[in-house]
Formats: structure tokens, C-alpha cells, sequence
């Protein structure tokens, strides 16, 4: 099969499986988007600004775990994709992004819309590459898919030149089955001695807790982790991004660990004697005052990439493969092991736990006569029996879903933790509802978030993405405000959204339903209604407490004992 | 600590800006480099050298080692190596400072590979120690310009950094 470049990039993107690409043409990927228009296999999902397409990409990737591929223009629209790229090689998100390039012979010369992409995106990708010769192109892209999505995942950015999509040059087709690169080894598989020196010291433990992060959601280790979780009776704690990995409405899960963990996961994770960190990277967010981290314990550390091992405190027992295989060899080895866990010390362990939990860390005041945003996520979660893929954007409103939306499933929680990127959560519902146009998809967003990537609802419109804006409207930059009361004496500095659109008129302007709920009795109603309708999206614009903040919260410099509870909690 | 650090990475364009950004990016500081084509020429030989504490030292070579081109890489400094720099420095040679010049070149088994009537070119290869310390036998107002490579290093023994 001869082809052009333009024919063979679309026709490898088919072959690795591809079915959906989010982009925006332009000069430099014409004969691209001409290939795309002569087949009909590959859906292409036209956005509203390059920012969202890379967002919806890495929404997608997130939802499914295969990765996302989004197509940009060179210049403008490669630079326009940059905050999505960095935000999912902060996350550590499998994605494919390909950029148009001005043709080679004019690489360097300040032509029209160029811009190193190379260059630029160097800092924040896992790799990528120039395509500098058409015949290079099939097994660039087998290897970009392949860098992507092995190992540690991560964006791998595609800088394809003009001339090499020429259609006029045809050249035999072959898209390589497997690809081997000597420089490039990822480990399959974690060190047996390893793990039994680990299951060892679990079952000698006395107070253990689990610390699991977004490597076992990437690394599609939730049944594993579950498992040992159960067969091993331990407390389990997750990261923001590890949210989902194991099921947040069941006994042994604690809650979020960090900033704004819960009292009894930052109190099991300050006391414990063995920590077992599960694809996690001990995050600044998450560790707090690094002197007082677990100042007792003795610490497992399984990652698959061996440079988050001991990167920001030491570990005793490393072990480096994928959560899922080593997992599952764990639980193996625990279950043929001489020991048993002590059951006596454990029973000890929870019912101190259960003290903890005892002082309802996240209780909020449910008398106001304004809606409160915990109770708003309460109840989405009850109407969508804990079952929505929930992007978030960042702010407050993000850590509230994070408490108040237990989640049960792996890959159900979208958000960007690593970079905190406002205007992720429109773009990246997109990208879940695409991937499952069956499924409840909610976008969970602040008045100040939303209005960064809203040109998105038109996209949503032309290609009938029925999915649920919840926007949890403070009248603020909420979290910028909450620091400013914390720690700046209440001046609130260029935080207020003053002039803002009306956000009914907005979505139906849209061409999409609007709605605003403003008072608590009305609330449930109006979730009820939004999530009815489900061939529409709907915008629901919920007017919250403009003062309400984010309790617990470790302030800075403080370690996980030192927790700022809210004033409505139960401690006495 | 120095270190002193070898890396075999595909020889390819933007590798070494990869290895350069990883440097600055994560604020690591990078003492000297060099690098050039091995004799298999899909490959070159990078030479390093830096400074830090243990911690640090361990996240340069494990991130060093997570860029897609490097295929190998080692810490020189963890065992019996061998380190060498090549010097050319261009120093004033006019009246009695000829001999002299003459005479600590050869102390130093150098070699005087051009020759004006007031300046020679020395070339000299050597630690880096041994290049400082004829740098400071030289007076400071006969040193026209230097150009150093930085060290190559190489460890001892018969196994060696390779495919
Ligand atoms: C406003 C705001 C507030 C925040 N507050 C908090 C907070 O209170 N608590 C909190 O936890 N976070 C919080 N975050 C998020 C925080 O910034 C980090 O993004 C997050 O803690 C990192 O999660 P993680 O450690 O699970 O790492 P991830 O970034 O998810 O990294 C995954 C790790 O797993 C490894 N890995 C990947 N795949 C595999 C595999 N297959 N096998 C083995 N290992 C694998 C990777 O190498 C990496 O080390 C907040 C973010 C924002 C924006
Ligand atoms: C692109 C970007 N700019 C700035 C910030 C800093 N920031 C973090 S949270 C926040 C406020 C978010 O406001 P809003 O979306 O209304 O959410 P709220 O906190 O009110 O729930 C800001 C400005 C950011 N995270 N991302
Ligand atoms: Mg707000």
C-alpha cells in the first residue's frame, strides 16, 4: 500500500487503535486534515481553542486509560497546547499530541507560524519527536504510542513538517506490530525479594497504613489494591489523584490524605509504624513539613518510575515495577506466608482510627439558608448513586468534590492535581463523555475556573456531548480568597468576579439548557432535573455561600497532627 | 561532592539539549561536559561532571537515566577511574620567558605546538588538577587564552560502559 504522510499518520493513528482525535486545523496540517476528511473511521472532534483539545485528550485518556490524541497547528496552535501538555505530563497522563510544522527546508528561518515546539515542550513532556522524512513517520508514531503509555505514562509530542505530510509523495505503508528500543526499557515486573522483605514488615506491623496516588489508577492496579487491602485488614489512604483506586464509600478508606485530608488519615498517616506508599510521588501537597512526615515509620515505596523513589523523603524498602503486577505478587505472598497479620495490634490500630473518624472532620453547618457546596456534592453523589465520571476544575470547589464525592471506580475522577489548571474540567468532560456517551459525565467548576475554557460549550453543541456543568458560583477566586483570609488578614486582593456573565442566558446563548438554584430547598430538585435530561447538556449555575472554605487544612509548615479543623467539626 | 558521570546515549539530535534542560530545569549545576560520537557512530559518550550531595547525586543519574535517548549510564566516581583533560592554552613567550615557559612544558609533559616570536600554544592533557596546577605556575600576565575540554573519564578494569 503506497500512501501519502498525511494518509499514513491518519492511517496509523487507525491501526493503533484511535478513535477519536480532538483538534483545531491550520496552514502547516492542510494535508492532514485532508485525510481526515476522506475517511470516516477516525472521529475528529473540532474545539474552540487548542488549550481544550489537549484537556479534552487528556480527559479521555483519564476516563479510559488508552491514550489520547490531540492534533494542533504549528505556531499558535502548538503553543496554545502547551498548559495541556503540561498539565498531563504533571499527572503523568498517556498522550499522543501531534503538531503541524513549517516545512523542513524553512525549519529555523522564522517562517510563518513557526516556533521551536521541540523546544518548548522539551520541559514537559516524557519525549518527543521531529519527523524529519516521511519514511520515518509510521514507526515515529509507533514509538510515540509505546513511550506514552508504557512505564511511567506521559504525553509524547509529535512535531510532523508540512512537506512530510505531502500528498503528492507516496511511499509504501507498513506500521510496525511491536516496537524495541535499546534506551528504553520500562520494568515489567518488581523485585521478588523485594516484595517479601515488604510483606514482612506488613505483617509485623503494628500500626500500618497505606498511601495510594494516580500511579494505581494509571496503572490500572484498583482490583489488586483492593485485594491486599482486604486480605491484610489495613487502613488505606489516597492522594487526590488516587482518588477512585479503592473504594472511597468502604470502611477500611480513611479519605484523602494532606492539605486537605481528613483528621483521620493525616492522624493514621503521623502515627503509623509502617507506611506502604502504592504509586504515589509524596507530593509537597501531601507530605506537609517534611521533618514531621511519619516520623515513626518505616516506609515501602512501589513506583514504577525509580526517580519518585526517595525523591522527597527516604525510603527503606523501594520497589520499583507497576502497582499491578507487584500487587497482585504481594498479595500472593502474604497469602503463602508463614505469618499472619497481629490481629491484636490491628484491632488496636482502628478502633484509635475510628476515634479519629469520630471527630467528623468533614461536618459543615446544614442549618444556612444558603446552599452550602459540601451539601450540593452530597447530593450529586446521591443522585448519581456515586456512579458520574466528575471532572473538576481547581480551586475550592475542587477539594470539596474530592471529600464529599466518594469515589468507588478507578479512572472516574477527573482532575489536574500536578499543575492545578484552571479551565481543565469543561475540555476534559468532554473527553469522558466522548468516551462514554452512555455514562453521567458532571463538570464540577468555580465561577472562575469555568470562564477560562467556555468557548467549550460550542464544541459541546456541534458534536452533541450532553454532559452537566455543576457550577459552584462563590462570587470568588474561592481558594486565592481563602489564603487571603488566612494569611493576608482578610485583604482580598483581585479575587472578586465582579462583572459576571449571566450564566443562564450564557449556556442558552449556547444553545444549551441554563439554570440557576439559589436556595437549599430548591437544590435537589434542580440536580434532579439537570440529570433528567440526559440528551441536553445542562449549566447549572448554584449560587453558594461566597464565604464557606475548605476545612480541614494543614497550613503551611505544619505536619499532618497539626490540622486546622473547620469550626462546625466535633473536636473537643 | 563531585562526581564525575558517563552516559551512553543515542547519538541524535537534541539529546544533548535534553540533558542540558534537565540540568537547569531542575537546578542541578553542571561543572563541565563533553561529548562526541563513539566508534559505533549511533552513539555517543557523554562525560559529566557535577556537584551535590548523595540525595542529589541519586536523582541526576535516575533522571538522566529516564530520558527516552540514554541508554547507559554510571557514576565514574563510585570506583577506580581514570580522568583526563586536554588543555590548550596560549601563553606569552618573549626574552628569558621562553626557557622558563620551555622547561615547566616539559615538567609537565606538555607540548609546544606553535610558535611566534613573543607566544607559543601549549597542548596539554592531564587531570584537571594537574592543568590547574600548571595554570598557576604560568604568571597570570603571560596567559594570552585557555581552552579547556573538561574531563573524560573512563573506568579502570576490562568491563566498560557499553551496548
Ligand atoms: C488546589 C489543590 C490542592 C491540592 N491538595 C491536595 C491534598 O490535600 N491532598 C493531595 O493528596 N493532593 C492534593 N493536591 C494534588 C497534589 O498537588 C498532587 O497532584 C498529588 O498529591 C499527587 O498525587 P500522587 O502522589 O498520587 O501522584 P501522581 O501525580 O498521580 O503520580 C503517580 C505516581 O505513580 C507512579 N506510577 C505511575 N504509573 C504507575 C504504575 N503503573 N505502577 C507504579 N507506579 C506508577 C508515578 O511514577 C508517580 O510517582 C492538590 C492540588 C491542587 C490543585
Ligand atoms: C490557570 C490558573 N491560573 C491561576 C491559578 C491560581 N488559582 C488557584 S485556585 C484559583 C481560584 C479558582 O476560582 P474558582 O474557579 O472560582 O474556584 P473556587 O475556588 O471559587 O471554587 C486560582 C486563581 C490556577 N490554579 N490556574
Ligand atoms: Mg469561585
Amino acid at each position: 500500500m503506497e500512501l501519502s504522510g498525511a494518509e499514513i499518520l491518519v492511517q496509523c493513528l487507525k491501526d493503533e487503535g484511535v478513535e477519536h482525535l480532538f483538534g483545531y486545523p491550520g496552514g502547516a496540517v492542510l494535508h492532514i486534515y485532508d485525510a481526515i476528511f476522506k475517511q470516516d473511521e477516525l472521529r475528529h472532534i473540532l474545539v474552540r481553542h487548542e488549550q481544550g483539545a489537549v484537556h479534552a485528550a487528556d480527559g479521555y485518556a483519564r476516563a479510559t486509560g488508552k491514550p489520547g490524541v490531540a492534533l494542533l497547528t504549528s505556531g499558535p496552535g502548538a503553543t496554545n497546547g502547551v498548559t495541556g501538555i503540561a498539565t498531563a505530563y504533571m499527572d503523568s497522563i498517556p498522550m499522543v499530541v501531534l503538531t503541524g510544522q513549517v516545512p523542513t527546508p524553512f525549519i529555523g528561518s522564522d517562517a510563518f507560524q513557526e516556533v521551536d515546539t521541540l523546544g518548548i515542550t522539551r520541559p514537559c513532556v516524557k519525549h518527543n519527536f521531529l519527523v524529519k522524512d516521511v519514511r520515518d513517520l509510521a514507526e515515529t508514531l509507533k514509538k510515540a504510542f509505546y513511550i506514552a503509555t508504557s512505564g511511567r505514562p506521559g504525553p509524547v509530542v509529535v512535531d510532523v513538517p508540512k512537506d512530510v505530510t505531502d500528498p503528492n509523495i507516496k511511499i509504501p505503508y507498513v506500521y510496525p506490530k511491536t516496537i524495541k528500543m535499546r534506551s528504553y526499557n520500562p520494568v515489567k515486573k518488581g523485585h521478588l525479594g523485594q516484595i517479601k522483605k515488604a510483606v514482612d514488615l506488613i505483617l509485623s506491623a503494628k500500626r500500618p497504613v497505606i498511601y495510594s496516588g494516580g500511579g494505581v489508577v494509571t496503572g490500572d492496579g484498583a482490583a489488586e489494591l483492593t485485594d491486599l487491602v482486604r486480605e491484610m485488614n489495613l487502613p488505606i489512604t489516597s492522594t487526590l489523584m488516587g482518588l477512585g483506586g479503592y473504594p472511597g464509600t468502604d470502611r477500611q478508606f480513611l479519605g484523602m490524605l494532606g492539605m486537605h485530608g481528613t483528621y483521620e488519615a493525616n492522624m493514621a498517616m503521623h502515627d503509623c509504624d509502617v507506611l506502604i506508599a502504592i504509586g504515589a510521588r509524596f507530593d509537597d501537597r501531601v507530605t506537609g513539613k517534611i521533618k514531621d512526615f511519619c516520623p515513626e515509620a518505616k516506609i515501602i515505596h512501589i513506583d514504577i518510575d525509580p526517580a519518585s523513589i526517595s525523591k522527597n523523603v527516604r525510603v527503606d524498602i523501594p520497589i520499583v515495577g507497576p502497582v499491578k503486577s507487584v500487587l497482585a505478587d504481594m498479595v500472593k505472598v502474604a497469602k503463602e506466608h508463614k505469618n499472619q497479620p497481629n490481629k491484636e495490634a490491628l484491632a488496636q490500630w482502628w478502633s484509635l482510627i475510628e476515634k479519629w473518624r469520630a471527630v467528623n472532620c468533614l461536618k459543615y453547618n446544614t442549618k444556612s439558608k444558603r446552599i452550602k457546596p459540601q451539601h450540593a456534592i452530597e447530593l450529586l453523589h446521591k443522585i448519581t448513586n456515586g456512579d458520574a465520571y466528575i471532572a473538576s476544575d481547581v480551586g475550592q470547589h475542587q477539594m470539596w468534590t474530592a471529600q464529599y464525592y466518594p469515589f468507588d471506580k478507578s479512572q472516574h475522577w477527573l482532575t489536574s492535581g500536578g499543575l492545578g489548571t484552571m479551565g481543565f474540567g469543561l475540555p476534559a468532560a468532554m473527553g469522558a463523555k466522548v468516551a462514554h456517551p452512555d455514562k453521567d459525565v458532571v463538570c464540577i467548576t468555580g465561577d472562575g475556573s469555568i470562564q477560562m475554557n467556555i468557548q467549550e460549550l460550542a464544541t459541546c453543541k456541534q458534536f452533541d456531548l450532553p454532559l452537566k456543568v455543576m457550577l459552584l458560583n462563590n462570587g470568588y477566586l474561592g481558594m486565592v480568597r481563602q489564603w487571603q483570609e488566612f494569611f493576608y488578614g482578610g485583604r482580598y486582593s483581585e479575587v472578586t468576579v465582579e462583572a459576571q456573565p449571566d450564566f443562564v442566558k450564557l449556556a442558552e446563548a449556547y444553545g444549551h439548557v441554563g439554570m440557576r438554584v439559589e436556595k437549599p430547598e430548591d437544590l435537589e430538585g434542580a440536580l434532579r432535573e439537570m440529570l433528567a435530561m440526559k440528551d441536553r447538556l445542562v449549566f447549572l449555575d448554584v449560587v453558594i455561600d461566597p464565604g464557606e472554605n475548605v476545612y480541614p487544612m494543614i497550613m503551611a509548615g505544619k505536619g499532618h497532627h497539626e490540622m486546622q479543623l473547620s469550626p462546625d467539626c466535633e473536636l473537643s | 561532592m563531585r562526581h564525575i558521570i558517563s552516559i551512553l546515549m543515542e547519538n541524535e539530535a537534541g539529546a544533548l539539549s535534553r540533558v542540558a534542560g534537565l540540568f537547569s530545569a531542575r537546578g542541578y549545576n553542571i561543572e563541565s561536559l563533553t561529548v562526541a560520537p563513539t566508534e559505533d557512530p549511533t552513539l555517543s559518550r557523554m562525560t559529566l561532571v557535577t556537584r551535590g550531595n548523595e540525595e542529589i547525586i541519586e536523582q541526576i543519574t535516575k533522571q538522566l537515566h529516564k530520558l527516552i535517548e540514554v541508554v547507559k549510564l554510571a557514576d565514574l566516581s563510585e570506583g577506580v577511574h581514570i580522568e583526563r583533560e586536554m588543555m590548550l592554552i596560549k601563553v606569552l613567550a618573549k626574552g628569558s620567558h621562553r626557557a622558563e615557559i620551555k622547561r615547566l612544558v616539559d615538567i609537565f609533559r606538555g607540548s609546544i605546538i606553535d610558535v611566534t616570536d613573543s607566544s607559543y600554544i601549549v597542548e596539554m592533557t592531564g587531570t584537571s588538577d594537574k592543568l590547574d596546577a600548571f595554570i598557576g605556575a604560568v604568571h597570570e600576565d603571560l596567559i594570552v587564552e585557555t581552552v579547556r575540554t573538561g574531563p573524560s573519564g573512563i573506568a579502570r578494569g576490562t568491563k566498560g560502559l557499553s551496548l
